[in-house]
């Protein structure tokens, strides 16, 4: 993904800055305007979109399963509150420890091809434990997960109040953008992005490539892990949809859209898809198709996505 | 009845053919994404659209032109094949100069909207299509119940990839092939239209999955949604088999659609995964797969 990806330079920048105070105005104002379980349900697949952002946009890696992490999360938070009673806190934690371990095994595996064949192997693995998801009695098959509680946050705050809802999605969601961004401006992501220049020479220089690539990974699966539970508890809801591949092409899809290897191209492309198959819910298959031809269009061109071509034409870093 | 392993041996070798069945599948699938990958160095997710396609124009040519099998399975995958061209011609040509996943995305947008517009039109169930009158019927071998059509998949399938690997592999035009995926500049050098060579590479691998489609109808039935997860365990057959060889394509295709059969009278739960996880286990021995050579 060499080419089209927008060139970052170490220094943190005014316009990210500002660009982040601007997310934050925009968050906390818009369920004034826009049905809050909407949003909500947006900053879950943001946060997902960021997560995976972090592996195409500063590694290189396409994982082509991300839904392994963000489904599974979803079912193990969504048990964990409705059969063990977990606290709200307490089951996101259990699913991002999910995401992170089945990340780790199947990162183990995939970490050792490259390029299409890495896509292939997470898209493979991915199907894999949607089978076991189909199978699995704790999932409830086709019927999912319904009725998830709400629960208490840290026991005091009643979250089935919408507005308590939404201000720890928005912190949730903050939190992990945050880490994200303060992963890509470490020294450790400086070492990411070398890697997604030019494998061959970061190993020459004695990085031990595989080794960040796979803490990488982990991050990214753990991130889409909590993305995941949060949306069980959100939506009180775990499905198959969920780790099905086809929302694994989605996330690609709202990264593409947004801007590959941009702070918040995730974050607009999320809200694009979702508001998108919102609105056209009732035209049923159509909605594949469009998002289809979303997919050929952003390929042919307009590879930069939303943010990136706005980046390039006010020449500044978003 | 005869017990092997304590299985009767009907249910044994029937999930044995079935499992040779599908392995003719996986064999034509994993070989046209072989093929296709070799020369334009594209993942052709739109390969389990195709096959479907593949079984939807067959269903067409009968029920509306009143064509039967056997002109169908010839006219379909060129039909389809024809829309490859117009696939390549229009889009995947813009993208050679890019990194590889940008051809995995665009196939897979592509394979969005051909099964969101099939399933828009037909619904997800599926339609019959009958299996040809010359076909009907079986042979009695005495420790199974071969029925004829199943026997003329597996073979036809073999006869398509072996045809496949002969001319790749040994023929003046395979050698060009070959040539053109190593330079194609000076393959140009020598006179040979190098992009039209890559176009018809496209619908040759396109075409390779609408004859699997074809085959496939009279045995799965016709539905939007039949090639959507077939294609995934085809990518894991491929990574198993290794994405550089031609042989390796056919024979992981048919081993592993054997190994599935056989799971499935052993041990049932695991049949979905299994080939999975022997990919798991793959990767975890040779990275660059059974038959493949390390980059």
């Amino acid at each position: 993904m060499k080419q089209d990806v927008i060139k970052t330079a170490p220094a943190k920048s005014r316009s990210e800055m500002i660009g982040f105070v601007l997310m934050v105005v925009v968050l906390l104002a818009a369920p004034l305007f826009v049905y809050p379980v909407l949003l909500m349900k947006v900053l879950c697949f943001a946060l997902f979109a960021c997560a995976f952002n972090l592996l195409i946009g500063y590694v290189g890696l396409l994982s082509f399963g991300h839904a392994l992490y963000f489904g599974w999360a979803s079912y193990v938070s969504a048990y964990a509150a409705k059969t063990w009673g977990f606290t709200p806190e307490l089951a996101i934690v259990a699913g991002t420890l999910v995401g992170a371990g089945l990340g780790l095994v199947a990162g183990v595996v995939a970490i050792r091809r490259q390029g299409i064949y890495f896509a292939m192997i997470t898209l493979a693995l991915a199907q894999m434990m949607y089978f076991f998801a189909v199978q699995a009695p704790f999932t409830g098959g086709e019927d999912g997960i319904q009725a998830v509680p709400r629960g208490h946050l840290f026991g005091l705050i009643d979250l089935s109040d919408r507005n308590a809802m939404y201000l720890s999605v928005v912190a949730i969601f903050l939190g992990g953008f945050l880490l994200i961004y303060r992963i890509i401006h470490s020294p450790f992501g400086e070492v990411l992005k070398a890697i997604r220049e030019n494998e061959a020479r970061a190993i020459s220089l004695g990085y031990k490539t595989d080794r960040y690539k796979l803490l990488a990974f982990v991050l990214s699966t753990a991130l889409a892990g909590t993305a995941g539970a949060t949306k069980a508890i959100v939506l009180q809801l775990a499905s198959l949809t969920d780790v099905h591949w086809t929302m694994s092409g989605e996330v690609v899809l709202m990264t593409l859209v947004g801007g590959l290897g941009t702070v918040f191209g995730p974050v607009v492309g999320a809200f694009v898809i979702i508001v998108m198959q919102n609105e056209l819910a009732q035209f049923g298959q159509w909605v594949q198709v469009i998002q289809g031809g979303i997919f050929v269009i952003c390929v042919l061109l307009f590879r930069r996505g939303i943010v990136g071509e706005i980046a390039a034409l006010l020449r500044i870093r978003l | 009845m005869i017990e092997i392993f304590g299985i009767p041996s009907q249910a044994l070798f029937g999930q044995l053919l079935l499992g040779l069945i599908n392995g003719s599948f996986y064999a034509l699938l994993s070989l046209g994404l072989a093929v296709i990958f070799g020369l334009l160095n594209i993942i052709n997710f739109t390969h389990g659209a195709q096959y479907m396609m593949g079984a939807f124009a067959a269903f067409f040519l009968l029920n509306y032109l009143g064509l039967n099998y056997w002109v169908a399975l010839v006219l379909a995958p060129l039909i389809v094949a024809a829309t490859g061209v117009v696939i390549e011609r229009l889009f995947l040509r813009h993208l050679y100069h890019l990194d590889h996943l940008y051809g995995l995305l665009l196939t897979f947008g592509l394979a969005l909207i051909i099964q969101g517009l099939f399933r828009n039109q037909f619904g997800s169930s599926g339609m019959p299509y009958p299996i040809p009158d010359s076909l009907r019927g079986g042979q009695n071998l005495g420790f199974m119940f071969l029925p004829n059509y199943r026997a003329w998949v597996v073979v036809c399938s073999l006869v398509v990839c072996f045809a496949t690997w002969f001319v790749i592999e040994r023929t003046r035009l395979g050698a060009y092939l070959r040539a053109a995926t190593e330079n194609p500049a000076l393959v140009r050098a020598f006179g040979i239209n190098v992009p039209r060579m890559i176009t018809l590479t496209y619908a040759f691998g396109v075409g390779l999955a609408a004859l699997a489609g074809v085959m496939a109808a009279p045995i799965y039935n016709v539905n939007p949604l039949m090639g959507a997860d077939l294609i995934i365990v085809v990518f894991a057959v491929v990574v198993i088999g290794g994405m550089g060889s031609i042989m390796g394509a056919i024979i992981t295709g048919f081993t592993l659609g054997i190994v599935e059969g056989l799971t499935k009278v052993f041990f049932p739960e695991a049949s979905n995964t299994v080939i999975f996880v022997i990919m798991v286990i793959v990767l975890l021995i040779r990275p660059a797969g059974l038959f493949g050579r390390t980059a």
